[in-house]
């Protein structure tokens, strides 16, 4: 299995540590339910079977964290961004100015 | 039939042509009052012991593929109960005896071997870990030593003493681990459920669950659908993919894990050894193999089979442990599915739906667990109430805390 840095190029997965699903993300510690929102964040996986989007680093290589999109069934891996464009891309639109300032 | 030496002697003089099949092949019936999902160990032995101990026999096992065509047979076949936790400890233990008598309560040859596994340690901080270990063990009634490097050497010559970086420097031995047949422990449940009354259904699929009024009412499966009181969930490496179709998300990741085994040689190894750098375990099969692993692969995976980097590691550990396994040829590797759960301990308890259960939550070491957690899976089903041994596997343990972190790791099911 070879995972495509998107810094480094295609090498081999030994070179990165896993880390996990890249889809849970962080609550917020002073919402309402906070509790159960962490529980839900640090053990509750949906562990599919088929793609899966998951944190890798790449620990021997430029020490980037990234993640992949890889096929749990056949390993197969579909692409990688760097962990910050991920965030960046799944983070609500800015809402639409109102202007006036 | 009862199996016994005369039976083996009358088929003998009669060409081996008199054997009945070992179990029926029976149609799904409209209704039972305990469906259990997996025909892999854990479904069977809680379907064996649902009829003998709970006197339900009224109960159907529902396999997807085969019986004994997931992890129950592609293990590596250790049976130990040298754990470290309150939690865990009793439970291992219960299944331990359980294993000790297990053959005869089955009629069956299991080939349980109580041939001892042995960890070793390569320094202080490991030998107080292990020390710490076996006195846990030893408070719970379960039997541990301590071994020094002398006392290594008397049992295995053959190991590499003089490592530079890792020298062996003594073990923790439990006498009274070993190995079991996997097959044939699945084979022989099998066959003492179905006597008892159980049906074991084949190529059946579970497919959803029948939910009325927040209560199970049945299974719906390729078969068509199965009412039933009361539904066990024991399906290993699919728990995600099944437990989907009731709506709840679990902490449980599937990882894979790989093993391997070299042409048959004559006997070698006295009991399983187990190496303290990085990871690596070895025994050998009553055929002469070396049957030997390491760590699961360390990324989500349902795909049975693992990468060749886990196989150089677990190649080169080996190598290191023992020089003389460069001269055995591998004959095959194989992988498996691996429920792994958030701390690295089991599952057995109810869900939100009421009468629905679960079973799941065994890493890479549910072989050894079989018989005890049929029969905790079993109690809880036909009690409503866990079997005393197994109160610590909780489903919400998560949420409230009390997890069983036996490698304190923490919630990183590629690192348990
Ligand atoms: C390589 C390897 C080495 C191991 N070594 C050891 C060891 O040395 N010692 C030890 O203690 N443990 C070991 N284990 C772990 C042990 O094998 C498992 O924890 C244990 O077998 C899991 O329980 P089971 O036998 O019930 O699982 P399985 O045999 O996997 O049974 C689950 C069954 O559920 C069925 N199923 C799945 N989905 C459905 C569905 N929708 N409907 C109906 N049926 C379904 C599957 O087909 C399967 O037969 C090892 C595992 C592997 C892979
Ligand atoms: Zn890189």
């Amino acid at each position: 299995m070879r995972l495509p840095c998107p810094l480094c190029g295609e090498r081999d997965h030994s070179e990165f540590v896993y880390r996990g699903d890249a889809n849970v993300v962080r609550p917020d510690a002073e919402a309402p339910g906070a509790q159960r929102a962490f529980h839900e964040f640090v053990h509750l996986r949906a562990n599919p079977a088929g793609w899966h989007k998951e944190h890798w680093y790449h620990e021997m290589g430029c020490r980037s964290w990234i993640v992949v999109e890889r096929n749990t069934l056949t390993h197969e891996v579909r692409g990688a961004v760097t962990a910050a464009e991920h965030t960046l891309a799944r983070r609500p639109a800015p809402v639409a100015d109102e202007g006036g300032r | 039939m009862r199996y016994s030496a005369l039976s083996l002697l009358v088929n003998a003089f009669s060409g081996q042509k008199n054997w009945t099949p070992v179990w029926r092949e029976p149609e799904p019936k409209p209704e039972y009052d305990v469906v259990v999902v997996g025909g892999g160990g854990h479904g069977l032995s809680t379907a064996y012991y649902l009829a003998r101990e709970f006197g339900l026999a009224n109960v159907a096992v529902v396999e997807k593929g085969w019986l004994g065509s997931g992890n129950i047979g592609r293990n590596t076949t250790i049976v130990r109960s040298n754990y470290l936790l309150p939690g865990n400890e009793p439970f291992y233990e219960f299944s331990l005896k359980l294993w000790e008598g297990l053959e005869q309560d089955l009629n069956y040859n299991a080939m349980f071997s109580q041939r001892g596994v042995l960890n070793l340690f390569h320094n202080d901080a490991q030998r107080d870990a292990y020390a710490r270990r076996g006195n846990a063990m030893r408070l719970e009634g379960v039997d541990a030593e301590l071994l020094d490097q002398a006392a290594v050497r008397r049992l295995c010559p053959f190991l590499e003493f003089n490592d530079v970086r890792f020298p062996i420097q003594g073990g923790l031995l439990q006498r009274r681990a070993g190995t079991a047949r996997h097959d044939a422990v699945a084979w022989g449940y099998a066959r003492g459920a179905d006597s008892r009354g159980v049906d074991l259904i084949q190529n059946c699929e579970v497919t959803g669950f029948l939910v009325e009024g927040g209560s199970i009412r049945g299974v719906e499966t390729t078969r068509g659908t199965i009412k039933a009181r009361k539904v066990g969930v024991a399906v290993a490496g699919s728990t995600t993919r099944v437990m989907d179709k009731a709506g709840l998300r679990l902490p449980i990741e599937s990882h894979v894990l790989q093993a391997f085994v070299t042409e048959g040689l004559k006997p070698i190894l006295p009991g399983v050894v187990s190496y303290g750098l990085g990871h690596f375990y070895i025994s050998q099969s009553d055929k002469g193999g070396l049957v030997f692993g390491g760590d699961i692969d360390g990324y989500n995976s349902y795909a049975q089979r693992g990468n060749l980097p886990m196989v150089e590691h677990v190649c080169e550990i080996g190598m290191a442990m023992m020089p003389m396994l460069g001269r055995a040829r591998i004959l095959r590797s194989w992988g498996g599915v691996m429920d792994m759960s958030m701390d690295g301990s089991p599952i057995i308890d109810r869900t939100p739906i009421d009468g629905l259960y679960l079973n799941c939550g065994w890493c890479y070491g549910g072989f050894k667990a079989t018989p005890a957690s049929g029969y905790c899976f079993a109690h809880l089903i036909a009690r409503d109430q866990p079997h005393e041994v197994a109160t610590a596997y909780r489903l919400d343990r998560f949420e409230t805390g009390h997890v069983i972190d036996e490698l304190g790791h923490g919630a990183q099911p590629n690192l348990h």
